[in-house]
């Protein structure tokens, strides 16, 4: 991101409505760190350094502050990820119920391993700890949406559903 | 007999709304209470014998007993929807299927301890039970149960969601209070304990979603009603999530006492494939695993399940069939504790670290033949020694996976290789 464009970084109006909510909500402005970097990464995508900088700014808080809470939370990207962003779970219900073969069709559909994204932006996938959806395992979450009791048969329907567009919460429909 | 209190309305339409929640007599409780002296709520909680049910299984009125009267600090209640133990799925099944129930547990607990703001911290995966808390939480301002002047009484009650971003150890209580105060989830060293110093500085309670829907049914029906229900020292029922190599995998409330395995056949069909049974893991990862013939020869409660050498921990139940390698199982769950570690205690970053790396070598076939009795010799350095447990929760369920199969290990490492190499595989793929 260049200088012009970081320095154009700022809420929106539906971000900053969002912001002023979460001050409200905690007895210090520390604590609406969270809460406010999800509101940065709804709006932005990701949190590169120029917006992490200006919720620092936002928030009175040291960079580095906001910088070591960002790295410490596996929810927090730094970096954009796919339009439809994979998350495979590889605790133990979903290994015994097939998670890794999962992961191996999805690379090979792919052609990327977990931590890429495809070169149109189109998919990213990863790796993910105990999702607690154990009992319909194996499970993947795409975006925010969960898909349970995964076969390959679902699983190619949840691709073809993503090549087709739909969105996150109705790729099996 | 299964005893349903938490899951009662499951099966209901619509049971996460709050005209089902009213017509089935929810919020009973909070009126039955409203004008009675918070400290008699307490002693209730502590007759009922109602314990913690996120894993530690402390008794909860004794929690909230801690908590100092004459203050002139706020007091909060955190609520800890951060479900991360792996095998654990029920609280979810709470927050999706009867949201009402939980804030009316959150309204008696705040009303006994004299809180007026009460934090959800939902883990952040949770997107669907967020937004369902999150309309339930509206429907309930709306109806007068919660905000100011709580059915026409003194009482006030703010209840915020919290969500969290994707880290385990936010489960453990002062990594929790961290979290929610805009840091890191690194656990604080107690003493202070929460009831004390939690919160912003102020004294806290927290209690797991299970433990405070236990509580409606408590108030509304007794403490010696719940007492009565499972054994004499693990009272009322729990939520159990049941996992793994079963035909039917679920959440089952069954009241505490009765025999693992018989449970396991009874609820949740048995062993997948009609497979025979190898170990079970009873309480989530963190619990010492136990051998088949140890589960057939012990009931589900607290104490029975520490006289076996495991603990009821989250309740979290996964099954492992014949055709399971128990390497495998500790490569999986080492690399968990290893990449969950929040890294302050040293035991802990490193310990987990080499029990990851040594279990991911054996099971690759690159295991020495002194790997083993290495596994066994970091463990008891891992113990005891950290702020919080989730060190101890690495080092437990290794001891045992390597004391209890330790054939298993010695095979590996002399075929280098695993004899069961890539199983189990997703059904359908042979």
């Amino acid at each position: 991101m260049d200088k012009q464009v970081a320095e154009k970084i700022a809420f929106n109006e539906q971000s900053e409505r969002r912001y002023q909510e979460a001050l409200e909500m905690y007895p210090t402005k520390e604590a609406a760190l969270l809460p406010v970097l999800w509101i940065a990464m709804d709006q932005f995508g990701a949190l590169p350094t120029e917006v992490l900088e200006y919720v620092s700014s936002r928030l009175d808080l040291p960079p580095v502050r906001v910088f070591s809470a960002v790295e410490f939370y596996t929810m927090f990207y730094r970096e954009p990820r796919g339009r439809y962003h994979i998350q495979v779970c590889r605790n133990l219900s979903c290994t015994l119920r097939g998670s890794e073969q999962l992961m191996g069709l999805l690379e090979g559909k792919l052609g990327i391993q977990p931590g890429e994204t495809t070169e149109d932006g189109n998919f990213s996938i990863e790796t993910a700890e105990c999702l607690g959806s154990c009992g319909t395992a194996p499970v993947m979450r795409v975006n925010d949406t969960y898909y349970e009791d995964l076969t390959i048969e679902k699983l190619e329907k949840i691709i073809e559903g993503c090549l087709g567009g739909r969105s996150s919460s109705e790729l099996l429909g | 007999m299964s005893k349903k209190i938490l899951s009662a309305n499951f099966d209901l339409p619509d049971s996460h709304a709050l005209r089902v929640y009213e017509e089935t007599g929810g919020y009973r409780a909070i009126r039955k209470i409203l004008g009675t002296p918070g400290d008699e709520i307490i002693e209730e909680v502590k007759k009922s014998g109602l314990r913690g049910r996120g894993g530690a299984g402390f008794p909860a009125g004794v929690k909230w007993g801690f908590v100092p009267k004459d203050t002139d600090q706020p007091k909060y209640l955190c609520v800890n929807a951060d479900e991360g133990e792996p095998g654990t799925f029920k609280d979810r099944q709470i927050m999706e299927q009867n949201p009402h129930m939980l804030i009316e547990g959150i309204l008696i607990c705040s009303y006994a301890v004299g809180i007026e703001r009460a934090y959800v911290y939902v883990r952040g995966e949770y997107v669907f039970q967020i937004q369902r808390l999150a309309a339930a939480i509206a429907e309930a301002y709306g109806s007068g149960y919660l905000g100011k002047n709580i059915l026409g009484s003194d009482f006030n009650l703010d209840v915020v969601i919290h969500r969290g971003a994707g880290a385990y150890i936010c489960g453990e209580e002062t990594g929790l209070i961290e979290s929610l105060e805009g840091k890191k989830g690194q656990p604080r060293a107690k003493p202070p304990f929460p009831a004390v110093v939690g919160a912003f500085g102020c004294p806290t309670v927290v209690n797991n979603v299970e433990t405070l829907s236990s509580l409606p049914f408590i108030i509304n029906e007794g403490a010696s009603a719940y007492a009565a229900i499972g054994t004499a020292k693990s009272t009322g029922t729990m939520l159990f999530s049941v996992s793994g190599m079963v035909e039917k995998p679920g959440v089952y409330e069954e009241a505490f006492g009765v025999n693992l395995v018989e449970f396991i056949e009874e609820r949740a069909g048995g062993v997948l494939g009609g497979k025979a049974l190898k170990a079970v893991i009873p309480g989530g990862s963190s619990a010492p695993i136990l051998t088949a013939d140890e589960a057939r020869n012990t009931v589900l409660d607290y104490e029975a399940l520490a006289e076996a050498g495991s603990m009821l921990g989250s309740g979290a139940i996964i099954v492992l069939s014949e055709d399971v390698c128990i390497v495998k199982a500790l490569q999986v769950i080492t690399r968990f504790y290893s990449h969950e570690s929040c890294g302050q205690c040293p035991p802990c970053r490193h310990g987990t670290y080499w029990l990851a790396r040594i279990a991911d070598r054996i099971e690759n076939g690159r295991g020495e033949p002194d790997d083993i009795d290495l596994l066994l010799s970091i463990c008891p350095e891992m113990m005891g020694r950290t702020i919080c447990v989730l060190c101890d929760a690495a080092a437990m369920p290794t001891e045992s996976y390597v004391k209890k199969f330790r054939e298993e290990f010695e095979e590996h490492i002399r075929l280098k290789k695993c004899p069961m190499d890539g199983a189990p595989r997703l059904l359908g793929i042979e």
